[in-house]
């Protein structure tokens, strides 16, 4: 059993403000107003470079130490992942498509 | 807000619900899926019950995750979330003329519940706001309608993923299904060449900067790559993308 901590469920609660932050952006204040240009832009490419500054080091590194060797059932994982979602455009797709590569390959061989 | 009887007395309310139902199945199979991940990525019960009932976004829980177990510091997981989040800034702008004439808590409940399906089956089934109370009511409605079962189906999903976790054996990595969820949300921003560009640059990034500490790296990762995208357009006229 992991245990709790007050750090971590007031970061939850962080969280949980982000949402309603984010989702609510433009409607919070009554008053109308325009985003500046390179706000706008920077919007374009802010959330996908996030997501991957999360997942790439989580399938390449071993604590941040680049993988030393091909016997790891995340990189073919991911690979067939993602080939998964381009083939149908279903994250979950790419969830079932991922997980049947990696459990045999890290269940079955170790890897 | 989908308790309210001026709302759920409405066709509208049913029909947006309607709408809905073909997607539940995928996001209770993703809820289900972001509950065992939590717990199998090392939070305790309590904390990932808090997380699916408070935070109900699945991709900003899932990035952080990883950063909570490593205990980054309070703003780099709440800086993360947010860029992750930043999506529904976009969707917000698009919705504010759906919604002003509502006060401002309601506008606010509003677009918590309203995730990336509810806004667009929303906006594909009204393309224009109303111009009347009662087109304005229904359409309020429709939005209630929608999102109280993708609510439903996601928080009951998740509340038994997190109850079924301990049952998994954790040198199963399911974790993992995590991971390839967030892969999956990546490959469906990555829409144009810019953004591609942008998740590589990000992706090196992080790996390259891994060792700074407070996680950081994350956080470089990403102004790397905005920066270096915004830079790049201002020599290359950008292609038109989807928001």
């Amino acid at each position: 059993m992991n245990a709790t901590d007050l750090w971590s469920l007031a970061v939850i609660v962080g969280l949980a403000f982000v949402t309603v932050l984010t989702r609510s952006f433009f409607f919070i204040s009554s008053k109308s107003w325009h985003l500046p240009h390179c706000a706008q832009r920077g919007l374009q490419y802010a959330p996908i470079a996030a997501l991957s500054a999360v997942v790439i080091p989580e399938i390449i590194t071993v604590q941040g130490e680049l993988v030393s060797t091909w016997q790891d059932a995340r990189l073919y994982a991911a690979v067939a992942g993602a080939a998964a979602y381009f083939w149908r455009r279903d994250v979950l797709i790419t969830i079932l498509g991922g997980m049947a590569v990696y459990l045999p390959l890290h269940l079955g061989l170790g890897w | 807000m989908f308790f309210r009887p001026t709302l759920y007395r409405r066709t509208e309310y049913w029909q947006g619900l309607r709408d809905l139902a073909p997607q539940a199945p995928g996001i209770a199979a993703w809820g289900l899926m972001t509950g065992v991940a939590m717990v199998k990525s090392g939070m305790s019960v309590f904390e990932a019950v808090a997380m699916t009932m408070l935070v109900f976004a699945g991709s900003s829980q899932l990035a952080a995750i990883p950063l909570l177990v490593a205990g980054a510091p309070a703003w780099v997981i709440l800086a993360t979330g947010f860029c992750v989040n930043l999506r529904f800034v976009v969707f917000s702008l698009h919705l504010r003329p759906y919604l002003m004439h509502l006060p401002r808590w309601q506008r606010m409940c509003h677009g918590y519940f309203t995730a990336d399906i509810t806004y667009v089956l929303f906006t594909r089934h009204y393309p224009h706001p109303a111009n009347t109370d009662d087109e304005r009511t229904g359409q309020e409605a429709y939005l209630a309608g929608n999102y109280f079962l993708n609510w439903t189906s996601w928080i009951v999903a998740s509340l038994l993923g997190v109850g079924l976790a301990n049952l998994i054996p954790p040198e199963w990595g399911l974790g993992f299904a995590g991971i390839l969820c967030l892969l999956g949300i990546q490959c469906s921003l990555a829409s144009s060449r810019m953004r591609m560009l942008s998740a590589a640059v990000a992706g090196v990034a992080a790996v390259v900067a891994y060792h700074l500490p407070l996680k950081l790296n994350i956080v470089v990762a990403i102004a790397v790559a905005v920066i270096l995208c915004l830079t790049v357009e201002k020599f290359r006229p950008a292609p038109k993308v989807a928001a």
